[in-house]
């Protein structure tokens, strides 16, 4: 598997900070998951636990078994080993979005920047199958690449005190969907009934690192149904296998 | 059966933490936890309790709170001056308390944060392994006024230790933080690293559990942003705009700044001791890294 030059770094002194090249791509997705499976698989019993990134991927260790120099060593072997195959088991999540105005309120202002119908945005929203990379910032926020770059957008001079659990929105070249209340910066154009984080639940989030997700555009009464759905814990998020 | 102590009034910002919520950080999970976990750890050490049980953290202003059973309490960390009854306390050192026994505090005479353990530890809800307060993790976040709070039952036979510790002023006083290279590091320029370690660090108005910002200037490096990626409580940001943050206990767990110095565990608990307008200096120079080795100053 050793396709990139790889740099190896303190983060404090409880994790080795392994980086790649400074690009956004699924190709270095597909080779930091190859890696962290590797790494649970040979060194389980001394990591505690990773966090993937775009780029980057911080090895947690137990700092009482083993020191960082030991780390890095075995993860540099474990890095030049010879490839083999990740037997993959990612899906495609289909995510109902509303992207009527009750829910999209930037989307007006939007399309007039952009001189583009508000139904164009929604198309171009719609369309693409968008990596999930990995999940940072709030709990079961899902990074995600693969914005039409016709959507490239500012993100807001002046952040809102609060966007509302299941916001979907964007700013850059990305888009995401807030996972609960929050102050956010971010562009809303639709909002999702969907949960992205359980606490009460393992794993928290339905999504994982490699994932695939289709927004799929829903009315305001559909929105509602399945926000019953949801509460009542009937509602089964649709999915199919790939890869 | 529990216990319980009723929440009079709710002070400034008063919150359950334990020593954090780890094995979430790929889930987005922050660790959150004690601020000052030295002090934490310290009120379950004098209590004779497992280090990892949860205490209370209470933040520059105090509350008022009544003991509804038998307890052994002990406070540690800022001293607030506390008052058991409506008389004074000391800090550090272990007292029974009964039915009806009220607790409050008074002026701040050092430090930003004071923890209540209690024999047994709180019995407040458990979620992802732990029991620090954490905004949609836990059902709030802060203690409020008439609040009921479960604590172990206690058993009033059991012996009474009393130890006292002294705890060291530096804890509270010392005005160099302890720091090592961030990953980042290597992007600042000589001049850069010269103005982080000789000046010294005045703390903003903007400082909480998730991070504190200095007020400082400080001249904006050429590649001042990176791709989003991993950082974790003591992290030291660089903004575009000239700011350094401070990452705290409740920190994301990814960020998108330089990462250009990493606080030890040791300078954190300092840091959460201090307030807006405190000056600290950043010390590379008295700093082991994980081997021992002492880290140089000025090498990459």
């Amino acid at each position: 598997m050793n396709l990139y030059k790889l740099t190896y770094k303190p983060l404090g002194s409880i994790a080795v900070l392994v980086s790649w090249p400074k690009v956004i791509h699924t190709d270095i997705l597909k080779n930091i998951n190859l890696f962290r499976h590797k790494i649970q698989a040979d060194m389980g019993e001394y990591i505690l636990e990773m966090a993937p990134a775009y780029n980057s991927l911080a090895v947690f260790f137990d700092t009482t078994k083993i020191k960082y120099s030991s780390v890095v060593t075995d993860l540099k072997e474990i890095y030049a080993s010879k490839d083999q195959k990740l037997l993959t088991a990612n899906k495609i999540w289909k995510i109902p979005v509303c992207y009527d105005d009750e829910y999209g309120i930037d989307l007006e202002k939007m399309a007039k920047s952009k001189k583009m119908t508000k139904k164009k945005i929604i198309e171009l929203h719609g369309k693409p199958l968008y990596d999930v990379y990995f999940i940072g910032f709030l709990p079961g926020f899902l990074y995600l690449g693969g914005l039409a770059p016709e959507l490239e957008y500012p993100r807001k001079a002046n952040p809102r005190i609060q966007v509302n659990k299941g916001d979907v929105a964007l700013a850059g070249n990305q888009t995401g969907i807030y996972p609960r209340v929050s102050p956010g910066g971010w562009n809303v154009i639709g909002n999702s009934p969907l949960n992205f984080f359980n606490k009460d639940v393992f794993p928290p989030c339905f999504a994982v690192s490699g994932d695939k997700l289709k927004f799929i555009p829903i009315d305001t009464l559909r929105h509602a149904e399945i926000m019953k759905e949801v509460e009542a814990g009937s509602y089964e998020i649709e999915s199919e296998m790939y890869g | 059966m529990d216990n319980n102590i009723l929440i009079l009034s709710e002070g400034m910002h008063c919150s359950i933490q334990d020593l954090g919520r780890k094995g979430y950080r790929s889930f987005g999970v922050p660790i959150a936890g004690a601020m000052d976990k030295y002090s934490a750890i310290l009120a379950n050490k004098l209590l004779n309790n497992d280090e990892k049980l949860p205490v209370m953290e209470i933040t520059l202003v105090g509350p008022k709170m009544m003991f509804e059973d038998h307890s052994l309490i002990v406070l540690t960390g800022a001293d607030m001056s506390p008052e058991l009854n409506g008389t004074p306390i000391k800090m550090n050192y272990v007292y029974e308390v009964k039915t009806s026994d009220v607790l409050s505090f008074g002026a701040l005479k050092a430090g930003v944060r004071t923890y209540l353990g209690v024999k047994g530890g709180f019995k407040t809800e458990k979620n992802m392994n732990s029991y620090s307060y954490y905004d949609g993790i836990t059902s709030k976040n802060k203690i409020s006024k008439g609040e009921r709070l479960k604590i172990a039952s206690y058993d009033a036979n059991l012996e009474v230790t009393s130890s006292k510790i002294k705890v060291k002023s530096s804890h509270f006083n010392l005005r160099k933080l302890e720091v090592t290279k961030g990953p980042e590091f290597n992007r600042l320029t000589k001049k850069h690293r010269e103005l982080l370690f000789s000046k010294q660090f005045k703390i903003d108005k903007l400082n909480n559990r998730m991070g504190y910002r200095l007020k400082n200037k400080f001249p904006p490096i050429k590649d001042s942003e990176i791709i989003t990626s991993a950082i974790i409580p003591g992290t030291v940001q660089l903004t575009p705009g000239g700011k350094l943050i401070v990452m705290m206990r409740d920190c994301p767990t990814t960020g998108g700044y330089p990462r250009i110095l990493q606080l030890t565990d040791v300078a954190i608990n300092q840091l959460a001791q201090k307030k807006e307008n405190d000056t600290f200096k950043f010390d590379l120079e008295s700093s082991f890294d994980f081997l021992g080795r002492l880290v140089s100053r000025f090498k990459d």
